[in-house]
């Protein structure tokens, strides 16, 4: 499976998008963002951008206000992650035009849009930004 | 147009939750929402329903409850338009699961869009399928799946493969027919085809090994192929990442790599050279390139052994470690740790650098680095790697400390060479974090310390110096106090002075003033409190020019508000007051304990075995031994009313005695026993000396030194209470007696109801048997006919036969036949019994006898405990 969660928190710990690989309940939902939030904030530039937790790991990176957190399986190549993550900002950046929190929260359907393009059932489905964003071009236009 | 459905846009909605300033005005904010979309939906309202569903994802994200919107996810599924379906689809996704049975009703929106005319909506059903799908939709769109990985459009063969996945998950049955169509998307040219297919067949691979085999016949050879294309592929600016063409596809491909070489010499083989070149080729200087370094360094560890590459893996692997960068130094320590089962050598070449790693600012650096130390850890290093440790402990960091006293003091008991250096690394642990440390290891150490005879004089030395400097660990205080308790006399005279020590000082007062730092130290538990009370009752049998001080400082806590506390003090006050002669027999030195019963019980509930085994497995209780723990057992069961019957204070006694005696013993066993009965008992038991009742006129001393006979259950304890020479089967009943034997022996089960005769008591000498009838009509009652045969060859005269019973019992003596027994069993003496048991098929029989007679004009005397009735008497 790979990817367990993807996640947007500002620095104030609010969840900015969350979406998840694996079935949580709500409360679940509420306390692992609550816990994940809390261990990750706290670290600073030096430390590494892996935190273990529970029985997987979370890879995370900071863009100005906004933490990425993604969570993996063990076995998941946390650079490759780390990598990933950056693709997805450089592609809601190619979208969004220097993309901020206040681009995501208001435009949450179409960050989905884009995270369904690149990332499926905890796998990666397409690498390159003019592939994942075509189809929300294309649907731009029409609307 | 209803007040309530218009309700607000999207937009002034986010507006409106981002300024509230408060959780509490954020909810009624979402409270308003929810009700305004409710009532939109009961409405049937059509044109909000798309500004509704991205509202109630937003709410959804924030962690409020929207199943009330699942329905019109399913209602946007099912309309004509591209944009519905979007966020519909979106909104299944986000908002259900596949444990919802709702879920079921979207299979038949599914299977159409899965076959639309638009292939944007097959794309949007086959990404929501392999999202959310379960078995049962699995099942039944898994051929319109198997069609669409040879649809004309790359998007969709690649979400396709993606959605396989998930069904080849879900219904593993179904893998086979996706073999096929699998291995021919390997040879696709469009990147995002290829990730997928070979996330396909990665997957594959794992639920069947028949696609395993297949993929590894027929594709190996193409993969790496295509692994060289990639890695020799010009400028591609699509999939540029640093100067690198799709690291992510890299990546895919070296795990699929691994997979197929893993346990197959011929693939590992053929997959070698290009090994070699990515890891050789691959630029480091930037993340993207590590990544691919690591992922290859993982396949080169898994895949049959080469030896050349596997040096160049450790060698990327040690570049990685001193890298400045820490996520490069973490992923070091973690591939080094899954190295360490193919390459531990070359591994503990860099032991200096993973040791610095653990003093790393990191937490999740310095967590990888301990857990590879402990691997790392062996017969050879293990001195100099647990001195670097426990060093580092003194310095870490308050909530890492944890995990490191763990980890040493698993190592420390691991691979302890000799026990002066257990025990000395142990109490470095317990002075520097002490408070870390857990109940079963400082238990262990108290196993270990009380078998090492010849160092109890240096063990209880330096931890008193210990104590001196680090008083605030608390495990450090509790065995500090045990073993000054135990060793206290040790301590003062300098006995047993090793070489390497210096002379130490320590008067009577100051071993006694360390004991009542210890108990009136505020942060001290209970458990550290009664410890020192037992320790002080000790100390006053052993330093008598001390008592009276000890006498005080005990009769201090005899207010105190803990009752456990209380009660022992008072307890032990009367002890001291009242019973000067028994006392060094009850605080006579705790037996050896048993080092492989503790180790085995422990291992019971954690896998790393305790002690430096000394390789010497004692015997588990023997034949006397056994049956000495189960009455002890029933006695503590029944007597522990209030204030019993005289008749049964021996047992009573006994109970005390180990109330008092075994307390120490029971906290290292991991169950704490407090002494039961109430203190007024115990002044009562204590007292019977003096008022002995006629039945048991046993006087204490009596009992504490009474008869030899090793085969009297009750002698083998009194041999243990007052034990001087401590031999190991002594010890063995007593840690069986803390493990809480049922009520009734296993004997018992032998038993019919029909109340065979049984032999009551046996000894050289003697012989008495019992038989059982009932009064019709009255099941309480049990007519015992006891036998007595003369096992000698003399004659006994002034044969007298006395029994005692608990309180809930009532024993009618009938006057003996004679009280003469003839020699060699040439005639018997019987009595008849009559006991009425008030718990009544609740507690078995029970009987403390006594038998005195004179043979050839001297007096013998012979006790024992009957324990063997049957059970429902």
């Amino acid at each position: 499976m790979g990817i367990r969660f993807i996640l947007m928190v500002n620095k104030q710990g609010q969840t900015r998008l969350a979406q998840y690989y694996e079935w949580l309940t709500l409360e679940e939902r509420r306390a692992l963002e609550g816990e994940i939030v809390r261990k990750c904030l706290a670290r600073n530039e030096q430390q590494c951008s892996f935190v273990e937790h529970r029985n997987y790991k979370i890879v995370y990176r900071r863009y100005a206000s906004l933490f990425f957190l993604v969570g993996v399986d063990n076995d998941e190549n946390e650079l490759a992650i780390l990598e990933f993550i950056h693709l997805l900002v450089e592609t809601m950046d190619r979208h969004f035009g220097n993309v901020c929190e206040l681009d995501i929260m208001f435009h949450l359907e179409k960050a989905h849009f884009m995270l369904e393009e690149m990332v499926m059932n905890g796998s990666i489905i397409e690498t390159s930004k003019a592939n994942i964003l075509t189809p929300i071009q294309l649907m731009d236009k029409a609307s | 147009m209803n007040p309530f459905s218009s309700g607000t846009r999207l937009r002034d909605m986010i507006r409106a939750i981002r300024a509230c300033k408060t959780a509490a005005e954020e909810r009624a904010v979402v409270r308003k929402e929810c009700a305004a979309i409710r009532a939109a939906i009961n409405e049937n309202d059509q044109d909000y329903r798309h500004r509704n569903l991205a509202k109630l994802m937003f709410i959804h994200m924030l962690g409020y409850p929207t199943h009330f919107g699942q329905m019109e996810c399913l209602k946007l599924i099912a309309s004509p338009g591209f944009p519905e379906k979007r966020i519909g689809y979106l909104g299944l996704m986000l908002l259900l699961d596949e444990r919802q049975e709702v879920l079921m009703l979207v299979t038949n929106s599914l299977k159409q869009d899965l076959n639309h005319s638009n292939q944007y909506i097959v794309g949007l059903a086959l990404c929501a399928l392999g999202n959310i799908c379960s078995a049962e939709m699995a099942r039944d769109l898994a051929p319109e799946v198997e069609r669409l990985l040879q649809f004309r459009d790359p998007n969709i063969r690649k979400k396709a493969a993606l959605c396989s996945i998930r069904i080849i998950k879900k219904v593993p049955d179904l893998a086979e027919n996706f073999i096929n169509p699998a291995a021919s998307l390997l040879k696709e040219k469009h990147h995002g085809v290829l990730i997928t297919g070979v996330q396909l067949c990665t997957d594959l691979c794992k639920v069947s090994s028949e696609a395993l085999e297949y993929f590894r016949k027929k594709c190996t050879d193409g993969l790496v192929k295509t692994l060289r294309d990639i890695a020799n592929s010009p400028y591609a600016p699509e999939y540029d990442i640093a100067g690198i063409t799709d690291p992510f596809l890299h990546i895919r491909l070296l795990r699929l790599l691994r997979v197929l070489g893993q346990g197959d010499a011929d693939a590992s083989d053929s997959m070698n050279d290009i090994l070699a070149q990515v890891a050789t080729k691959t630029e480091s200087n930037k993340n993207a390139g590590n990544a691919i370094l690591y992922e290859c360094v993982e396949t080169i560890m898994s895949i049959e052994d080469n030896g050349g590459l596997r040096v160049l893996a450790i060698n990327i692997l040690g570049r990685f470690l001193s890298n400045r960068d820490n996520n490069i130094r973490y992923v070091a320590l973690n591939m080094l740790t899954k190295a360490m089962t193919v390459e531990a050598q070359a591994v503990q070449r860099h032991r200096a650098t993973i040791l610095e790693c653990v003093k790393d600012s990191d937490a999740s650096i310095r967590k990888r680095a301990l857990e590879l130390v402990y691997l790392l850890v062996n017969e050879t290093n293990v001195k100099p790697l647990t001195k670097e440790l426990i060093d580092y402990l003194e310095v870490s960091d308050q909530d890492f400390k944890g995990d490191l006293t763990a980890k040493i003091c698993s190592i420390v008991e691991r691979f302890s060479p000799e026990k002066i250096w257990y025990i000395d690394q142990m109490l470095k642990v317990l002075s520097e974090a002490g408070n870390f440390v857990k109940d079963d290891v400082w238990h262990a150490l108290i196993v270990v310390i009380s078998n090492a005879s010849d160092l109890h004089g240096y063990t209880v030395r330096a931890l008193y110096r210990a104590l001196q400097t680090s008083t605030e660990q608390e495990t450090l205080v509790r065995v500090a106090v045990w073993c000054i308790g135990e060793y206290g006399d040790m301590l003062v005279n300098n006995v047993g002075m090793l070489d390497i020590e210096d002379p130490i000082t320590v008067t009577e007062s100051d071993a006694v003033d360390a004991v009542e730092v210890a108990i009136k130290r505020h942060t001290s538990d209970l458990t550290t409190k009664s410890m020192a009370l037992i320790a002080l009752l000790k100390l006053s049998s052993r330093f008598p020019s001390c008592s009276e001080r000890i006498r005080e400082i005990i009769v201090q806590n005899k207010g105190s508000l803990v009752l456990e506390l209380q009660q022992r003090s008072i307890e032990f006050n009367s002890i001291l007051q009242k019973h000067q002669n028994i006392r060094s027999a009850l605080v006579e030195r705790m037996p050896v304990l048993d080092e492989a019963t503790f180790s085995g019980r422990r291992a019971g509930s954690l896998p790393a075995a305790a002690s430096t085994s000394t390789g010497t497995p004692h015997k588990l209780p023997n034949g006397i031994a056994k049956p000495a723990a189960a009455p002890i057992a029933d006695l503590l069961d029944l007597s522990s009313d209030d204030a019993p019957a005289p008749s049964s204070s021996g047992a009573d006694f006994l109970q005390d005695l180990l109330g008092v005696d075994l307390s120490p013993a029971s906290a290292p066993a991991g169950t704490s026993q407090p002494p039961k009965a109430g203190t007024d008992v115990l002044l009562d038991l204590l007292s019977i000396g003096t008022s002995p009742p006629a039945q048991s006129s046993s006087s204490m001393s009596d009992i504490l030194s009474s008869s030899q006979d090793n085969k009297a259950p009750l002698a083998n304890l009194n041999g243990l209470t007052s034990l001087s020479s401590l031999s190991p089967t002594a010890t063995s009943p007593m840690m069986d007696l803390l493990d809480g034997f049922g009520p009734s022996p296993q004997k018992h089960e032998e038993n019919g109801p029909t109340y065979p005769s049984v032999v009551a008591y046996e000894s050289s000498s003697l012989r008495m048997t019992f038989n059982f009838s009932k009064q019709p009509g009255n099941p309480q009652t049990t007519l015992i006919q006891a036998t007595f045969t003369n096992l000698s060859p003399n004659a006994y005269n002034d044969f007298l036969f006395q029994a005692a019973v608990p309180k809930f019992l009532q024993l009618h003596l009938d006057p003996a036949s004679s009280n003469t027994l003839p020699a060699s069993g040439n005639g018997s003496i019987t009595q008849n019994l009559k006991v009425t048991n008030s718990q009544h098929g609740k507690k078995s029989l029970v009987m403390r006898i006594r038998i005195a007679y004179k043979m050839n004009n001297k007096d013998v005397l012979e006790e024992g405990q009957v324990n063997n009735f049957p059970r429902d008497l």
